[in-house]
């Protein structure tokens, strides 16, 4: 506790240095191998530079890319990608909903907060919701701007770096970089489920996306989604009915 | 302009009300189980087209050297208390590996 009010003390730009340090840890290290992967995806579907760079920046949040991605690859048009894309970032917003009470004091204005919402996804979140409670209430907005900042600055530049090298690289390397994306969400997909509904979910998201791919090319992310995800949460109303009964 | 619609609007509309509700909305309303399992369904679809369907190099190598590097990676992760790290290399070691024999 101690520590806690001499640090109160530290100048704001001492927190916004400590959230840049913050960045630069193991979870962000995965977080930049997977936005290597990105670049060699978005590189494979025909994206350009510029655009893969915008994305990053814009958008911030890897499976709204990869899906957006893949929609651009295919050709689907404006409403259909669109939709696709919203279904896939909802996710944010109880995310969202359950880092803005932490950084809000009786000070804080609200167009802070709307403005460092833009840096949430699954690893800034993650870093936050685990380091926030250390950081002087006032204090977090400027912490969390930094660690926010130094993440989206950090992976525009990956990815522009990765995407212009990514000719150059041998195709096993460029096999294994592919890989990594679906690996980075499979682990922090299933470790960030929060019910065992969001688990079966996954389950069976992972076997209809595929399906629905022969099925349904044209919409097959979309329909994986809404039938994976409302079996799953029939299934968790059903065990509770059981449990009840 | 296409990303900035497609992407950027529909990925901040959600960040935007999730301050606008912070407080307002139980985290466990059944409502919000709901959007969860979905959006967990549609990003696993894309995890599982990713891994099925892929693209450039990772395309010329076999589906069953995928599948299996990517369910003994996730093997590795639940083995060893959930460690991403050791999910992921655990994947790309055994597709390398695959890849150097010919497998």
């Amino acid at each position: 506790m101690s520590t806690w009010t001499s640090d109160a003390a530290a100048l704001r730009s001492t927190w916004f240095l400590r959230g840049v340090r913050a960045a630069f840890s193991l979870p962000g290290l995965i977080l930049v191998s997977s936005f290597i992967g990105f670049a060699a995806l978005a590189k494979d579907a025909g994206v350009t530079m510029a655009q893969a760079a915008f994305m990053t920046g814009t958008v911030w949040a890897l499976p709204s890319m990869v899906v957006l991605v893949g929609a651009i690859g295919s050709g689907a048009a404006l409403p259909a990608a669109m939709f696709a894309v919203t279904l896939s970032a909802i996710r944010l917003m109880p995310m969202v909903m359950a880092l803005a009470p932490e950084m809000r004091t009786g000070k804080t204005r609200q167009c802070v907060l709307y403005l460092l919402a833009h840096f949430v996804a699954v690893t800034s979140w993650v870093l936050a919701m685990e380091r926030l409670k250390r950081v002087p209430p006032p204090m977090r907005t400027t912490y969390y701007a930094g660690l926010g900042g130094t993440l989206v600055t950090t992976n525009v530049i990956v990815v522009t770096v990765v995407y212009a090298v990514a000719d150059a690289l041998p195709s096993a390397v460029s096999a294994a970089l592919l890989m990594l994306t679906p690996m980075y969400f499979l682990t922090s997909l299933w470790g960030s489920a929060r019910e065992r509904a969001g688990h079966v979910a996954m389950v069976l998201g992972l076997v209809l996306g595929p399906v629905f791919h022969i099925v349904l090319p044209q919409i097959d992310l979309l329909v994986a989604g809404l039938i994976g995800g409302t079996v799953a949460y029939g299934l968790q109303l059903w065990r509770r009915k059981v449990r009840a009964a | 302009m296409f990303i900035l619609v497609a992407g950027f609007a529909a990925t901040d509309i959600w960040r935007f009300l999730g301050v606008y509700l912070g407080g307002k909305l139980s985290e466990d309303s059944d409502l919000l189980v709901l959007v969860r399992t979905m959006a967990t369904a549609l990003v696993a679809a894309v995890i599982g087209n990713l891994i099925v369907f892929p693209g450039g190099a990772l395309a010329h190598t076999s589906l069953d050297l995928r599948i299996a590097a990517a369910a003994l990676g996730f093997v590795g992760y639940l083995v060893s208390g959930k460690r991403m790290v050791v999910g992921i290399a655990t994947a790309e070691s055994l597709l390398l590996a695959g890849l150097y024999l010919n497998f």
